[in-house]
């Protein structure tokens, strides 16, 4: 992984602003931009995935149990997941 | 929700060509639309991106959100920068300087970038026939700079460049119809589409880049921060747009209209408007006269779809 952009100084950018390590957008962190976030009662889920379809962020994966889940890292907390799921397994709850 | 939409995993890619660490806003539709639209194109592909919400918010230099080849454009020269990509390529492909590797050319832009400023050379390369798939993400406003009409905005809309209040009841114009203009140029592929039904969406992505010549697909995107409404219900809110008949999904295939999704009755507009805050301040009179036409211009585009069944119906009997 190439360096954050606290490390990096003007004199490391390539010429013309070319990135050249594709999607590497993926070292920051937008996680820290939520207010609440989704919690889950997995005995509903059905494993349908469709809060993985619907989520802007594309931060929902299948944990070692199948079940989708959020990755906090990037998920900001938007809430959509919990209004689509159709069986109600997520509820979004206030940030500490 | 629909039937077929459940169990996802077993129907679509899991890979991600859009990385998260993007920055758009919480709820965006657009980022949902553009995460879709890029599952669908997969690799193979070079993407034109004009300036706009989509371009800044995966491009924050030094990162990215691309994982495949991906350009920077103006505004106005979205679609004459894919027009020259695909003829370079082609030049060089005859020439034996590269192999012709079926690599796809996308263009992607917002209303703004598209229906106002990038129109004429999108014109031009719609003429002239490149083989290339335009994608324009409509969220109904130039959002990017903070919310000023375009002519995509609907009527009554409150933008700060159209703003309700004494003298204004918001955009003075009815949305500009995009889509017929591109059929009007006679190209192979024209669609509209909506990430709030995901697989329409990228089904038609996949015949946008599958067809030879140009292709034109217009999303709607909703934007929670422009439009004014709760970030959660981005999704739902697409869903009324459709399903009011105020953005109806369908295709134009070699000019024959086909309806994607077609309702028994269409849903009252204020389901859709009075969920956000850039309609709440029409009058009962005034929803009552866009709900007139909505149904009007909804009514107009089925019988354009009727009439193309019809005709295939009588050449298949014939
Ligand atoms: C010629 C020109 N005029 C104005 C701008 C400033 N500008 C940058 S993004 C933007 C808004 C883009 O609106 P739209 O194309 O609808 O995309 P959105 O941000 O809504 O996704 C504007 C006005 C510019 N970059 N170039
Ligand atoms: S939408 Fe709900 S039921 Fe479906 S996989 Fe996600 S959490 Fe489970
Ligand atoms: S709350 Fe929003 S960002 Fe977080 S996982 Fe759900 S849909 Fe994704
Ligand atoms: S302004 Fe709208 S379109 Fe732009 S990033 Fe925010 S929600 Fe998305
Ligand atoms: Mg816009």
């Amino acid at each position: 992984m190439g360096k954050s952009e606290n490390e990096l100084t003007w004199k490391e950018l390539e010429v013309g602003g070319i990135v050249t390590e594709p999607g590497n957008a993926s070292q920051y962190k937008t996680g820290d931009w939520r207010s609440q976030r989704p919690t889950y009662d997995f005995n509903k889920c059905l494993k349908c995935g469709i809060c993985q379809i619907y989520c802007p962020e594309g931060c929902v994966n299948q944990n070692n149990q199948g079940y989708f889940e959020a990755d906090l890292y990037y998920c900001k907390g938007c809430g959509i997941c919990s209004r689509e799921c159709p069986t109600f397994v997520i509820t979004m709850k206030e940030e500490e | 929700m629909e039937n077929y939409s459940i169990y996802v995993p077993k129907l679509i890619t899991k890979k991600e060509n859009f990385a998260p660490g993007h920055r758009a806003c919480i709820g965006c539709g657009e980022a949902l639309a553009v995460r879709l639209a890029f599952k669908a194109i997969g690799q193979n592909v070079i993407v034109i991106n004009a300036t706009g919400c989509v371009e800044i918010f995966t491009s924050q230099l030094p990162y990215t959100s691309w994982r495949v080849p991906w350009i920077h454009t103006l505004f106005e020269n979205t679609a004459a920068v894919a027009s020259g990509i695909e003829a370079a390529r082609k030049a060089m492909i005859r020439k034996g300087v590269i192999k012709d590797t079926n690599t796809k050319i996308v263009a992607i832009a917002g209303d703004g970038g598209t229906i106002d400023i990038g129109l004429q050379a999108l014109s031009g390369a719609m003429e002239r026939g490149h083989d290339f798939l335009y994608i324009c993400f409509d969220n109904e406003a130039y959002m990017n700079t903070g919310i000023q009409r375009s002519s995509a905005t609907p009527f009554g809309a409150s933008t700060t460049t159209s703003p309700a209040g004494k003298s204004s009841f918001g955009q003075f114009a009815w949305k500009k119809d995009m889509p017929a203009i591109a059929v009007a140029h006679n190209i192979p592929y024209v669609a509209t589409a909506c990430p709030s039904y995901p697989f329409d969406l990228m089904e038609k992505v996949k015949k946008g880049l599958e067809v030879k010549g140009p292709a034109y697909i217009q999303v709607l995107s909703v934007c929670p921060t422009g439009w004014g409404c709760a970030a959660d219900l981005s999704i739902k809110v697409g869903r009324l747009a459709v399903k009011t008949g105020i953005f109806p999904l369908y295709e134009v295939e070699n000019g024959k209209y086909k309806m994607s999704i077609d309702f028994p009755g269409l849903r009252p507009i204020t389901e859709y408007m009075s969920l956000q805050k850039r309609f709440r301040h029409l009058k009962p009179k005034m929803l009552e006269q866009i709900q007139q036409k909505v149904i009007e211009k909804y009514e107009e585009l089925k019988e354009k779809a009727a009439a193309c069944e019809y005709n295939c119906q009588t050449v298949l009997e014939d």
